[in-house]
Order: C-alpha cells, then sequence, then structure tokens
C-alpha cells in the first residue's frame, strides 16, 4: 500500500510519518511510506494545512497528526 | 504535541465533559486568587531580604509563572473551541472573490479565527491565491494570523494588563487590514515567484473531503489539544522571558530604560523596530521582557513596536515565504508592515 505524508518537513510530519509506521508494523501490513516535502508536490494535491496523508492518490487527513484509530482505517 | 497510542475508552456521557469544565474554571479561579500569597510564600523560603533587589526577583518570578501558565491555558483553550468554528477551507470560501477594502477586513478576522501553524504558512498561502483571493488580502490574513494570537493576548492580559492587550489587538488588526491594502493597490501579482503565478492563472486545487460535523465534546478535545501543542511550544520561552523580566525588574536601574527607551528619544521607536526584526523569541519570551522594561521607565509605544516587530516581522517566516514570493516583494511587505508598526509605535508615545 501507498501512503504519502506530505509537509515541509516539520515535526508534526515526521510524527505523522513515524506513527504510520508504527501502527502498520503493528498490524502487520506492508506499506510503503513516501515524505513529499516539495512545496510544489504538496501544493498539487490541493492541500492548505500541513500534514496531509494521501492514501492511493486520495487525501484523507490534512492538518494534524492522525490518531491512531484513523491510520488503522487507511490501512484497512 | 503527542501522539494517541490507546484505542477507544468507554465514551463518557458529554454532561460529564461540561460538567468539568464548570469545575475546571471554578477550580481555576480559586487558585487564581491565591497566586499572590503563594508568591510571598515561596518568597519567604529563600534566605534572602524580601526588599532587596534578589527578593523583588524572586517574588516578580513566582508571581508571574503561575499566573501567566494559568491565563494562558484558559485562554488557549477558549480560543481552540472557538477556532473549531473555522478551518482554512471555509476561510478560503469566504474571501474568494471578495473584493480589497471588505475582503481585507475580513481577511484579518478571520487571519486571528483560523487555526494556522507557521509551518503551513505556504500551501495556505497558495491556497488562497488560487483560488481567487487578491493578494492584498491574501496579506491581510498573513499579517494578521502571527501578529494577533492568543499567547501575545493572554500574556499582554496578564502581564499588563487587559488596556494594553486590546490596544494591541486593535492595532494589529489595523496594520493587517491597511498594509494588505496597500499592498493590493501596489498590484505586485507579477513579483510573486514564477511556479506561483502559474497556478494562479491554472485550475483552482480540488477541494480535499470534508470533515464530518464535529460535535461540542469534539471542540473541547480540540481547545485541550491546543493547550497540550502550545504549552509544548512556549513554557520554556515563557520562564526563560520571565526570568530574564525578574532580572531586569529586580536589578536595572530606575530611570536608564526611560533615556533609552522614552517617549523624548524620537529614534528609539525605528531601533526598537529595527532590532525586533532578527529577534525570534515569540510572544512567550518577548512580552515578559516588555512588562519588565515598562516598569523601568520604557514608552508604550516604544514597546508596542517592539514586541510587533518580535512578532509580525520574523527572519524565519520570510524564510519560508521565500519559496513563494521573489526578495522585491517581501522588501516591499517588510517595509509596509515595519512602516505601520513604526506609526502606531510613534502614535501611542505621542498620546500617552
Amino acid at each position: 500500500m501507498d501512503i504519502k505524508v506530505l509537509g515541509p518537513g516539520c515535526a508534526k510530519c515526521k510524527a505523522t510519518a513515524d506513527l504510520i509506521t508504527r501502527v502498520a508494523g503493528e498490524a502487520g501490513k506492508t506499506v510503503t511510506i513516501e515524505k513529499i516535502e516539495d512545496m510544489r508536490q504538496i501544493v498539487s494535491y490541493g492541500v492548505m494545512t500541513t500534514p496531509a496523508v494521501v492514501v492511493g492518490g486520495k487525501v484523507v487527513h490534512k492538518g494534524s497528526v492522525p490518531s491512531h484509530d484513523q491510520v488503522l482505517g487507511w490501512l484497512g | 504535541m503527542s501522539v494517541q497510542t490507546s484505542s477507544h475508552p468507554a465514551p463518557r456521557p458529554d454532561w460529564v465533559w461540561h460538567a468539568g469544565l464548570v469545575a475546571f474554571v471554578a477550580i481555576w479561579w480559586l487558585v487564581y486568587r491565591q497566586l499572590i500569597p503563594f508568591s510571598e510564600l515561596i518568597t519567604s523560603l529563600f534566605p534572602v531580604e524580601r526588599h532587596s533587589h534578589t527578593g523583588e526577583a524572586i517574588a516578580f518570578f513566582f508571581y508571574d509563572v503561575p499566573k501567566v501558565m494559568m491565563l494562558l491555558t484558559l485562554i488557549v483553550f477558549a480560543m481552540g473551541v472557538v477556532r473549531s468554528y473555522f478551518s482554512p477551507e471555509r476561510t478560503r470560501a469566504l474571501l474568494a472573490g471578495k473584493r480589497e477594502g471588505v475582503g481585507n477586513v475580513m481577511a484579518a478576522g478571520l487571519g486571528v479565527m483560523t487555526p494556522f501553524c507557521s509551518c503551513s504558512a505556504v500551501p495556505l498561502f497558495i491556497g488562497l491565491v488560487s483560488a481567487g483571493v487578491p493578494l492584498g488580502v491574501t496579506f491581510s490574513f498573513l499579517i494578521a494570523a502571527p501578529m494577533v494570537n492568543e499567547v501575545a493576548l493572554a500574556l499582554l492580559f496578564g502581564l499588563v494588563g487587559w488596556q494594553v492587550a486590546a490596544t494591541y489587538a486593535a492595532f494589529g488588526l489595523v496594520i493587517a487590514i491597511i498594509a494588505g491594502w496597500v499592498i493590493g493597490k501596489l498590484h505586485l501579482e507579477g513579483w510573486l515567484q514564477d511556479w506561483v503565478r502559474d497556478i494562479h492563472s491554472g485550475a483552482t486545487a480540488p477541494d480535499a473531503a470534508d470533515d464530518a460535523p464535529l460535535t461540542l465534546v469534539d471542540r473541547y478535545r480540540l481547545g485541550i489539544e491546543a493547550v497540550r501543542e502550545i504549552f509544548g511550544r512556549v513554557w520554556m520561552w515563557i520562564i526563560l522571558g520571565i526570568g530574564m523580566g525578574a532580572l531586569i525588574h529586580g536589578y536595572v536601574p530606575q530611570d536608564l530604560m526611560a533615556r533609552i527607551m522614552g517617549a523624548d528619544a524620537w529614534w528609539s521607536v525605528p531601533a526598537a523596530v529595527v532590532i525586533g526584526i532578527p529577534m525570534y523569541t515569540n510572544a512567550a519570551g518577548v512580552i515578559p521582557i516588555v512588562e519588565a522594561l515598562l516598569g523601568k521607565g520604557a514608552a508604550l509605544g516604544t514597546v508596542l513596536a517592539f514586541m510587533m516587530s518580535v512578532i509580525a516581522l520574523s527572519l524565519p517566516e520570510m524564510i519560508i515565504l521565500k519559496q513563494v514570493l521573489t526578495l522585491r516583494l517581501i522588501a516591499v511587505f517588510v517595509g509596509v508592515v515595519g512602516s505601520g508598526i513604526l506609526a502606531v509605535g510613534y502614535l501611542f508615545n505621542f498620546l500617552f
């Protein structure tokens, strides 16, 4: 499963990526996490607040570190 | 900032939250009223004369730190709840296609209300401009958002008094409105970075999925989250700032600041603005120092100008904005906002 974390390298963006890695590990899912730090790419997803999370090409979350349960929901 | 690891605990009924909030505010109020006796008690435990320089500094520190922390908790929580009614997407919808003038006023107000962190400044800027919000209106938003923030207001209210807090908020908004309007009148759209102009003329960004409506308890949670996040960010600055303030309070001679930063020294206002730009503490670090300076005879206008300059014109923010604005446009931004701050500084030194 492809997950992208959008954000200019701020602390919350890193926390988001780490959280997804951890939750995926706990749930036994394999995910590839790509951190998108380039501003042009970030805005091309139409988000106005970071960190944002893109799953399967769709923005599923923006503006904060997601909760544990939200991440589990995306992993399906 | 912390990450939740637990799964859902059994949900509490709503009334528990409402009752909890009422109880918290009541306890808050009782404790707040005991702060002076508390600080005197702590000071009396130190083996120093109460009215010596050291005694004054210690009493100042142990009164102001808890006071500011308590005020900050309440104000940040309230702002967190209020802000949950706003979102960048909603702000964009409200501002898109607004004319300059009305748009600038609305944008400055929304800048205060919209949840926003400086690391989102660039996507937010682009989101606004690409949706057809005029450049000047976007600037009104971007100037008001950091300048009139809840940390600054809580600290001013707690340390200097509500009059100065209200004055600061009012003139912060006025500067944001006028500076944005002036930048709009200059028609500097051509001075954006090229790639931003392309987005501007191209397709508008798609709307991200709308979130489910929030309940009041959700909003309380957001308020608590805001308190936790802001405290994590500023508690050290507050202690450092109040520590510095305590030293100034206890040790700096009474008339020194009156001479350097008094109303008679005309050059002190521009000097305060220029010194303020490269300084990047935040409101939490600078306001306790400001309070101590005021106590030593510094003029209100000079101090206000210094504070606004530190908070609204910061180098790190300009480096972030460099991704979307050309240097020329950043220079205009600094020039226009700086002039506004100067005008406020002189006005206050003249009036008070």
